[in-house]
């Protein structure tokens, strides 16, 4: 009983760092995939985009794995709502990388050299807050205490993306040279990227809830 | 007739079962740590082998059936705090067993004309108080140790389940184990001596006494209660008072264990004793009760509002109506028992004034010229010859208790063949010695007899400040009492 239980408990313990790996993982490949695209490296950036696939996957089935272990062996019965929720939005934010990347390859915006930089800053902000979403979400299984300070790093970056953004799209908008169906196509990025930091930030909300119906 | 006499018995135990789970894993159970069915074999396992190899300890006192003197008597004070303990299970709240049988013998008390035990009825009244209070500081103090180390020591959410659930079960366990153990005899105690069974040996290896047989069937009993019908208790103590997290759910269980160990123990008194520390004072403590006061501190804990107060106070109502219930249902029960069925429903014991009980007396200093008018006459009942006294003489109650042990009439005969029956190492050789000496005598008073061992051999002497020694002799002169007593139930 003892060995079968202390076993487990391994295995999933394992289970839920190597979930939240993939969701870290599959920021900084998005990162990479997005810099090949802007330098027009397109091996480069197919290359990401097979390897966010894959993290993508991997991060599927080690969730799938998860919430059926959660259920089938009736773990965590007080946090397993907060858990499987949890587990669920950073399989999300992990969609969102990978869709940016596919969105990219997909519809090929042209992203005019003087926009690289604050592009770059954007989707830096938002790997930033979803990198301080996967920390948060480390402490909150283990050191409680710790998750507030990560929460509060993912509202500061996520607060730099949306200046970032503001910045960028008035910027786009300002090019009166420009067609509007590409303004309207680059602002989709823009959104697109910023959209990523803001559903950290909502999770980093949901995770400070779980704290205080964790709180011993 | 004696299978019949058992089901009563088997019926208490069935419902000793059933209320007391809750006491062990209800809060397991509620916080959903681990599942009703588990919890339910785990515990009925334990509850048996608890009953069958620690219960034996026990074979040889009758629980607190013993001072029902005939079997008739004891088949319905099982029944009637059987009943009210079942009554109690139907509605979900989780009350003593103990405190049933308890009201129960009060019942037959009242019936037989004997004397109402009061010192059990105000250990009662102090129990509704001390096992909740006792337990509630106890959950408080633990669950706050309990929490800092767990921040303290950033114990993984996983590993933390993982370890509350093997210490929920290993707790259960013991408790269930110790629920077998320390029940058994008030199930099946007083059915030991008129029991048709023999002891069983299979190839020599494994034994089992005919006592052991009867704590099997009982703890059968009371396993079948545990898994039939228990859930609904168990779903009172761990989400309906309050709704308990799985560490809380710890902490109560292990605070209501230490509080039992730490002042119901005897075993515990007598180990300080010997190692000449202090001893801690023994209150009497409820496991029902305990646990519910667990829950509360918890509760008072997290800020008293999630409490649900109308249940605590129904509960609370319920340990005051579980003593008068089983009271009531023994009493009528006895009269239907007595009038309708015609059973012998008790023995009656008389009240004489011998010379010997006057002289008992008169050493001890009471003047007994005040009572010299009824020396001599015979009463037919306890409660009549209180009466009697009380009508003559003013009393104190150390000197009412004097004058009423030394005239109760128990007749006793110190025979060969029942000497036989004293099972092998249940009384020392020596003690053995002295009972062979007496072979032939015959004693009008229970007392005399005490009073003929213990001028023969220091060993059937009580001794001063040797309190185990002194609970075991007691024990022992219990059992030689019921073995030489002519009038056998």
């Amino acid at each position: 009983m003892t060995v079968n239980i202390l076993k487990r408990k391994i295995g999933i313990e394992k289970q839920v760092d190597d979930f939240l790996d993939q969701a870290s993982e599959s920021g900084l490949l998005c990162k990479s995939g997005f810099e090949a695209y802007l330098k027009n490296n397109m091996e480069a950036f197919e290359s990401s985009l097979k390897s966010i696939n894959d993290a993508e996957h991997r991060g599927d089935i080690l969730r799938r794995n998860l919430e059926q272990d959660l259920y089938r062996k009736t773990l965590i019965p007080e946090s397993r709502a907060d858990v499987l929720e949890l587990v669920e939005s950073m399989d999300e934010l992990l969609g969102q990388f990978k869709g940016l990347l596919w969105q990219l390859e997909i519809e090929h915006p042209e992203i005019l050299p003087e926009f690289h930089e604050d592009f770059r800053e954007l989707l830096q902000c938002s790997v930033e807050a979803v990198e301080a979403t996967v920390r948060s979400a480390r402490a909150f299984f283990k050191d409680i205490t710790a998750v507030a300070d990560h929460i509060h790093k993912i509202s500061h970056w996520e607060r730099e993306s949306d200046k970032i953004s503001t910045r960028l799209q008035r910027a786009i908008f300002k090019r009166g040279d420009l067609r509007l169906s590409h303004r309207l196509h680059l602002r989709f990025f823009v959104k697109q990227v910023d959209r990523i930091a803001d559903e950290a930030e909502d999770m980093g909300d949901r995770l400070s809830i779980y704290v205080i119906k964790r709180w011993l | 007739m004696f299978a019949f006499f058992l089901l009563s018995g088997l019926f208490l135990g069935w419902s000793l079962g059933a209320n007391d789970a809750a006491n062990i894993f209800g809060t397991a159970v509620g916080s959903r740590m681990i599942s009703f069915k588990k919890a339910a074999i785990f515990c009925g396992i334990f509850v048996i082998l608890g009953s069958v190899i620690s219960g034996a300890g026990a074979s040889e006192t009758l629980g607190k059936l013993g001072g029902v003197n005939a079997i008739g008597g004891a088949f319905v004070v099982a029944f009637a705090a059987g009943m009210s303990v079942y009554l109690m299970t139907v509605a979900g709240y989780p009350v003593s067993t103990t405190q049933a049988i308890v009201g129960s013998i009060i019942g037959w008390n009242l019936f037989t004309g004997s004397l109402i035990d009061y010192n059990s009825l105000a250990t009662i009244v102090s129990t509704w108080v001390l096992s909740p209070v006792l337990t509630a500081i106890f959950s408080i103090i633990l669950y706050k140790i309990v929490s800092f180390y767990i921040r303290h020591r950033k114990i993984h959410m996983f590993t933390l389940d993982a370890r509350t659930r093997f210490g929920l079960i290993l707790v259960g366990v013991f408790g269930s184990y110790s629920l077998g153990a320390n029940n058994i005899a008030n199930v099946m105690g007083v059915f030991v001596p008129v029991s048709p069974f023999s002891d069983i040996s299979l190839f020599e290896i494994f034994k089992l006494t005919a006592a052991q047989q009867l704590f099997l069937i009982g703890g059968i009993a009371i396993a079948i209660g545990v898994i039939t019908y228990s859930q609904k208790v168990i779903m009172t103590v761990g989400t309906a008072i309050f709704e308990i997290s799985p560490v809380a759910a710890f902490v109560v269980v292990l605070a209501e264990s230490i509080v039992l160990f730490l002042f119901a123990s005897q075993e515990l008194e007598s180990l300080l004793i010997r190692l000449g520390l202090p001893t801690i004072p023994l209150v009497p403590v409820s496991s029902s009760q305990a646990v519910v006061g667990g829950v509360i501190g918890i509760g008072l804990l997290k800020g008293a509002r999630a409490i649900q107060w109308g249940l605590v106070g129904r509960i609370a109502a319920c340990w005051v109506f579980v003593p008068l219930i089983a009271a009531l249902i023994s009493l009528i029960s006895l009269f239907f028992m007595q009038n309708v069925f015609q059973q012998r429903t008790y023995l009656p014991v008389k009240y004489f004034l011998t010379s010997e009980a006057v002289e008992r007396v008169q050493a001890s200093g009471v003047d007994v010229n005040k009572f010299k008018d009824i020396s001599g006459k015979e009463f037919p009942n306890a409660v009549i010859f209180k009466g009697a006294l009380s009508e003559h003489l003013s009393l104190t109650s150390n000197e009412l208790d004097l004058i009423m042990t030394s005239a109760e009439i128990d007749e006793m005969k110190v025979t060969q063949d029942r000497i036989a029956r004293i099972p092998d190492g249940w009384i020392t050789w020596e003690q053995k010695k002295v009972l062979e000496q007496l072979i032939g005598r015959a004693f009008v008073h229970s007392w005399m007899l005490d009073k003929a061992l213990s001028e023969l051999s220091k060993e059937w002497q009580f001794r001063q400040g040797e309190k185990a020694h002194n609970e075991e002799l007691k024990r022992k002169l219990a059992y030689i009492h019921r073995l030489f007593r002519v009038n056998q139930p």
